[in-house]
């Protein structure tokens, strides 16, 4: 019963636990919420690189709750695959919530007990829905994320109550589909179990049903991924969540659902089927490329800030859709490395424009003027996320979009290629806008005419470590990102695609 | 029309999800959406149900007691209904409620900000 043996579940039960103890000492004193948070994820993280360790060193690691043998119980299953996003999840986490302590103050102060206990079960959620091999369960855990990140977001300001409103209905609708999807598998087959799926579908694939069930299944996770033209819900609900809340939920969400969809193509129908029985996949990277495309254009039009990486999200899903239908090893470790990388991007464009709103009060762009020389730290991050979300070598952007590229290549799907150097070439011209308004357009200084000399105002300490840790991390990621492809992502690409 | 009589409980399903989700989507007050969204979840629970409904079948718990009625224990595979849907569905009920209760809380709170609960009167103040 040691730590090490527990560790699969205690990833999912320390955030579960803290978030009883967050609401606890919330009645007591408000400040103990922090604290109970922070060590709740820590606890988790700490679980999950452990876990992430031994899956290297011994191989998939099955975790039987109460002892029950798969087929009737529910059991973990721990693979390359979703150790890696296990860590990734659980590490972004840690950093937002270390982030939101100032911002939460200052944008949320009455609330701080009911955000932190909703932070932490949505942490809980997003977890859970990675760490399980039950189907049925998996639907459990996405409802448990939708409806804590639904409240999430209606916390934020004005716009935000219609923005979640639409969100419930359309993630409602998302969620729904899922189940139904999950009850015709249940239906023809008798179990709810991933792998056991796997094993008895084969004999059914010339059935219709299944053929159904797996369409009910992708449009449910395209829903909840904002997959264009489902994307209707996100722009609006994370650009009007508290900027805290936003941290969270846009790096993490939209990448889990993700996982999700690869996780149902791999794991409970087979790579045989999703790329060569049904023959979606031709469909479905056009549909990516139109998302990527559309994604890009809808950026390029907006004037606020975040909402232009709201749209951004839209593109990036396209990636990660287009890339695990690309029905080629280079393309599926393309999307499951973007998934890391996207997330870490995210969060920190996200973090940066948590700064920019608790700092000037404001998310347009105009309100970036001339914050290189009064948040050198900050913007020197900002510049790494910029460059990573445009693909520079040697940040972690650039080799996932290298694979993808790659795959695209192989699959022959020239027009997925060009819809990702396009989408490279639209982010550039964003972000070089956003560098030149806060380079080159100093702040009007009503103060008379020796403005030249600008005093350095950065952010708070426990609003700028996170940001420049996660600005490191995209450099250490895309140095390492080798190492990372044939030492997890390889293990987890199945052979012969 | 045989497909209809036979498998009925599936049409009802399909009847009553796009009740709901022509609710959902086509209805201009807030509140009506989310009448909507419980139709619409609920026919995934009748689905649901009534795959493990069975006629003159009872639970398969092997009874252990004495005397008259003991031995009448449900083994054979033919008396007894399948538990596992309906007790997923108790926790899909559980969901349901959750989702209605956010969304409801919600409406609340759109509606003390501005004073209505039609969308297109909403959205106007937003313009």
């Amino acid at each position: 019963m040691s730590f090490v043996e527990q560790a699969p579940v205690l990833i999912v039960i320390l955030p579960l636990l803290s978030a009883f103890l967050v609401n606890m000492v919330g009645l007591i004193n408000r400040r103990y919420c922090l604290p109970f948070a922070i060590l709740g994820i820590f606890g988790s993280f700490t679980a999950s690189v452990i876990t992430l360790i031994r899956i290297m060193e011994h191989g998939v690691i099955h975790y039987r709750l109460g002892g029950w043998p798969p087929p009737f119980g529910i059991e973990y299953v721990i693979d390359h695959f979703n150790g890696l996003v296990l860590v990734t999840v659980s590490f972004v986490s840690l950093l937002a919530v270390i982030f939101s302590k100032e911002s939460i103050k200052q944008e949320l102060p009455e609330k701080i007990p009911q955000f932190y206990t909703l932070f932490v079960l949505l942490v809980t959620g997003l977890l859970g829905m990675t760490v399980t091999g039950d189907a049925f369960n998996l639907y459990v855990l996405l409802e448990i994320s939708a409806l804590t990140g639904y409240a999430l977001i209606a916390m934020g300001d004005n716009k935000a109550l219609v923005a979640s409103f639409n969100y419930v209905i359309l993630g409602t609708i998302g969620a729904s589909f899922y189940l139904l999807g999950v009850g015709h598998l249940y239906i023809m087959t008798g179990s709810l179990n991933m792998a056991n799926l796997l094993t008895i579908l084969p004999d059914l694939y010339s059935l219709n049903v299944i053929f159904i069930a797996l369409l009910l299944i992708l449009v449910g996770t395209w829903i909840k991924m904002a997959f264009f033209p489902m994307h209707g819900w996100l722009p609006n609900a994370y650009t009007y969540a508290p900027s805290a809340a936003g941290c969270l939920v846009a790096p993490l969400v939209t990448k889990v659902s993700v996982y999700i969809m690869i996780r149902i193509m791999l794991s409970v129908f087979s790579p045989l089927y999703v790329y060569s029985v049904v023959g979606l996949s031709d469909t479905i990277v056009w549909m990516a490329v139109i998302a990527i495309l559309s994604g890009s254009i809808l950026a390029l039009a907006q004037t606020d800030f975040k909402k232009m990486l709201t749209y951004l999200i839209v593109a990036e899903v396209g990636y990660m859709v287009g890339g695990a239908w690309l029905a080629s090893s280079s393309g599926l470790t393309g999307a499951i490395l973007h998934i890391v990388n996207d997330a870490l991007m995210t969060l920190c464009l996200f973090i940066f424009a948590g700064i920019v709103i608790y700092k000037r009060g404001g998310q347009q762009l105009q309100d970036l003027a001339g914050l290189y020389k009064k948040m050198p730290i900050t913007m020197a991050a900002f510049t790494v996320g910029a460059l990573s979300m445009i693909g520079v070598p040697p940040t972690a952007g650039f080799f996932s979009k290298w694979y993808l590229i790659l795959g695209a290549i192989d699959a022959g799907k020239y027009h997925f290629m060009a819809a990702l150097l396009v989408s490279s070439l639209v982010n550039a011209i964003l972000f070089f806008r956003v560098i030149e308004i806060a380079y080159f357009e100093p702040k009007v200084d009503h103060h008379g005419g020796d403005s030249h000399k600008v005093a350095i105002d950065e952010a708070p300490l426990s609003m700028l470590v996170p940001l420049i840790i996660v600005a490191l991390s995209l450099i250490v990621i895309g140095l390492y990102s080798g190492d990372i492809v044939t030492n997890i992502i390889q293990h987890s690409v199945p052979a012969g695609l | 029309m045989e497909s209809i009589i036979s498998d009925y409980n599936y049409w009802i399903y399909i009847l009553l999800m796009m009740i709901g989700l022509y609710a959902m989507l086509a209805k201009n007050n807030l509140v009506k959406k989310v009448i909507g969204m419980s139709i619409f979840q609920t026919a995934i629970i009748v689905f649901y149900v009534s795959i493990g409904a069975k006629e003159h079948a009872t639970i398969p718990i092997i009874a252990h007691g004495h005397g008259h009625g003991a031995v009448e224990a449900a083994i054979d595979v033919t008396h007894y209904a399948n538990p596992l849907p309906h007790v997923l569905m108790l926790t899909a009920i559980v969901v349901s409620v959750g989702t209605l209760g956010v969304a409801l809380a919600i409406c609340l709170g759109i509606y003390r900000r501005y004073n209505s609960l039609e969308e297109d009167e909403i959205q106007e103040q937003l313009q």
